[in-house]
């Protein structure tokens, strides 16, 4: 292999020393006993954990729940965002009407409507979906509004006095044009989405990955709770590189998405 | 202009080959300030114009409001002798070319073309030089390419009148002309009626039957140019005129009290 080669496999490694390291000291100081393993379980524990959950089948039980849950979620809120930010974003009459409601309504957090959701839904399947619906709902709205409105309007002229109107207009230069703007929401909310069904399962589920880990946590299984939390970070990384590879594809016109 | 006139224009271009375009004082306002004042223009069937002009003296706007892209205050604005362009047969190529960034170099040449015609799209893009490029996406290309491609965007719906705002602005000296070369060769072959705006004098004397030059929104000179074609540059007969194009610009013959000069061609509407 060529000094080159070397060197290239070097610079991909590198940024994963940091974890791996502090992953041989983590294990190290669970063995000498420094940690007590109601605090932090060793990293090889973890994994035994992650394997017999998984083996039962239980682990992936609760993914598919919470997989479920996120992914409906996302598409309720998602798609409303996505529509009405396409309605008020194309038609000032629906923006006057409409905005200023919106607007309001977004500065709720919403997870402090988490009580009120309780009340109206139990904790009923519907509660975490109501939840991941209204946070995903204004990053995707947002954007998406902001992206039809700041399409080059010297665009628009131009394919307008070439005879597009109506849907062949939307189609070919209205929403490409706005892609990436909405694009940008999609992958803030997808974020979010995790967020929020990680609280509302905490907070009130019989299954799902929050459910397993607040359960192990009365039976003091700090291990399963890690397990918990690792997954989380994994399904959000994995929702993460899915919206990215949306970028990819739709944005392989634009300079800064080529390779 | 009588009716009977109005027919004369119309049956002298009939169907294919140009259009002929007049404009029976034109005025604009942008808010106070009057853009267009006065415009008269008689553009024959098949004729090239261009208009010249200092920076902000309204060619843009004259473009524009042919183009259909710009209401105006007053005034008349034939095509074939009838009111309101038709704008399938009206093309205008901006100055920044528009390509659709989102859509790959032959898309954009088809753009707004019913889909049986979609291999015309690929014919103008090799008249154009760029038949092998049909497949990249326009930020792949240098300027002068996504110029011709714009080009080719406007030919391909067959214009009868082809609107060029300062197409060529942007190129280096050796893409401007072969550009230059390549937007005659089409005139030539096509027939349009071709209506170009720009800075360069010498471009306009290379190409045009006519230099028109627009002074503070108003037609003060309408300069007929009748060397033969190709037209060389260097010839002797070239360069006097375009000295003499670039002294009417540089000095204007008005007062210094400001008077504006009247339009030389007013009698041209009768
Ligand atoms: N949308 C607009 N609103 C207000 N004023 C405008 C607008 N467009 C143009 N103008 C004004 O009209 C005048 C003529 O503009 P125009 O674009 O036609 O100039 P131009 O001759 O094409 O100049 P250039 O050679 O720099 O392109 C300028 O003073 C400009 O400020
Ligand atoms: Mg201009």
């Amino acid at each position: 292999m060529s000094k080159e080669g070397t060197h290239q496999i070097g610079q991909r490694l590198l940024p994963w020393l940091p974890p791996l390291g502090l992953i041989i000291l983590w294990q190290i100081a669970a063995q000498a006993g420094w940690l007590s393993s109601r605090v932090l379980p060793a990293p090889w524990d973890i994994a035994r954990a992650a394997w017999k959950l998984s083996a039962s089948g239980e682990l992936w039980q609760h993914v598919a729940v919470s997989t479920r849950r996120a992914l409906a979620g996302f598409a309720i809120g998602g798609s409303a965002g996505l529509l009405l930010g396409l309605a008020t974003g194309t038609s000032r009459r629906l923006e006057i009407l409409l905005d200023t409601s919106l607007q309001m309504v977004r500065n709720i957090p919403p997870l402090a409507l988490i009580p009120l959701v309780i009340l109206w839904f139990g904790i009923d399947e519907a509660a975490k979906l109501f939840l991941v619906a209204i946070g995903v709902f204004f990053p995707v709205y947002l954007n998406t509004f902001h992206g039809i409105r700041s399409v080059d309007p010297a665009l628009i002229e131009m394919a307008k006095s070439y005879g597009l109107s109506g849907w062949r207009l939307y189609r070919d230069v209205i929403l490409p044009g706005a892609t990436a703007s909405i694009l940008v929401g999609v992958r803030f909310s997808v974020g979010l989405m995790w967020v929020i069904l990680i609280v509302a399962e905490t907070i009130s589920a019989s299954s799902g990955i929050g459910y397993m880990t607040m359960n192990a946590r009365e039976f003091l299984q700090t291990d399963i709770v890690l397990v918990g939390i690792i997954l989380y970070a994994l399904l959000g990384k994995l929702a993460d590189l899915a919206a990215r590879g949306l970028e990819r594809f739709w944005l392989r016109w634009h300079p800064g998405y080529q390779n | 202009m009588d009716i009977n006139a109005r027919e004369t224009h119309a049956v002298a271009s009939s169907a294919e080959g140009g259009a002929a375009l007049s404009l029976h004082g034109i005025h604009k306002r942008y808010g106070e300030r009057e853009v267009l004042r006065d415009i008269h223009l008689d553009i024959k069937p098949g004729e090239f114009v261009a208009i010249i002009g200092r920076s902000g003296c309204g060619k843009s706007t004259l473009l524009r409001v042919i183009a259909g892209l710009e209401s105006y205050h007053a005034g008349s604005l034939d095509f074939d002798g009838t009111p309101a362009a038709k704008s399938e047969d009206t093309r205008i190529m901006f100055q920044d070319s528009r390509l659709l960034p989102w859509k790959r170099v032959l898309a954009n040449v088809a753009l707004g073309l019913p889909a049986e015609r979609y291999l015309d799209a690929l014919d103008v893009l090799t008249q154009v030089g760029l038949a092998e490029r049909r497949l990249d996406w326009p930020a792949r290309l240098s300027g002068g390419q996504r110029q011709r491609v714009a080009l080719a965007r406007a030919l391909v719906h067959r214009p009868r009148l082809l609107l060029l705002d300062e197409p060529l602005g942007a190129l280096d000296a050796l893409t401007r002309i072969e550009m230059q070369t390549l937007i005659e060769d089409l005139w030539r072959t096509n027939g349009f009626t071709a209506l170009l705006v720009t800075h360069d004098v010498q471009e306009a004397i290379a190409l045009a039957d006519r230099v028109v030059l627009i002074e503070d929104g108003a037609i003060t000179l309408d300069q007929r140019i009748d060397l033969p074609r190709p037209r060389a540059r260097g010839g002797a007969q070239f360069a006097a005129l375009e000295e003499r194009l670039l002294q009417r610009i540089l000095h204007p013959e008005s007062t210094p009290g400001g008077i504006r000069l009247r339009p030389l061609r007013s009698t041209l509407v009768a």
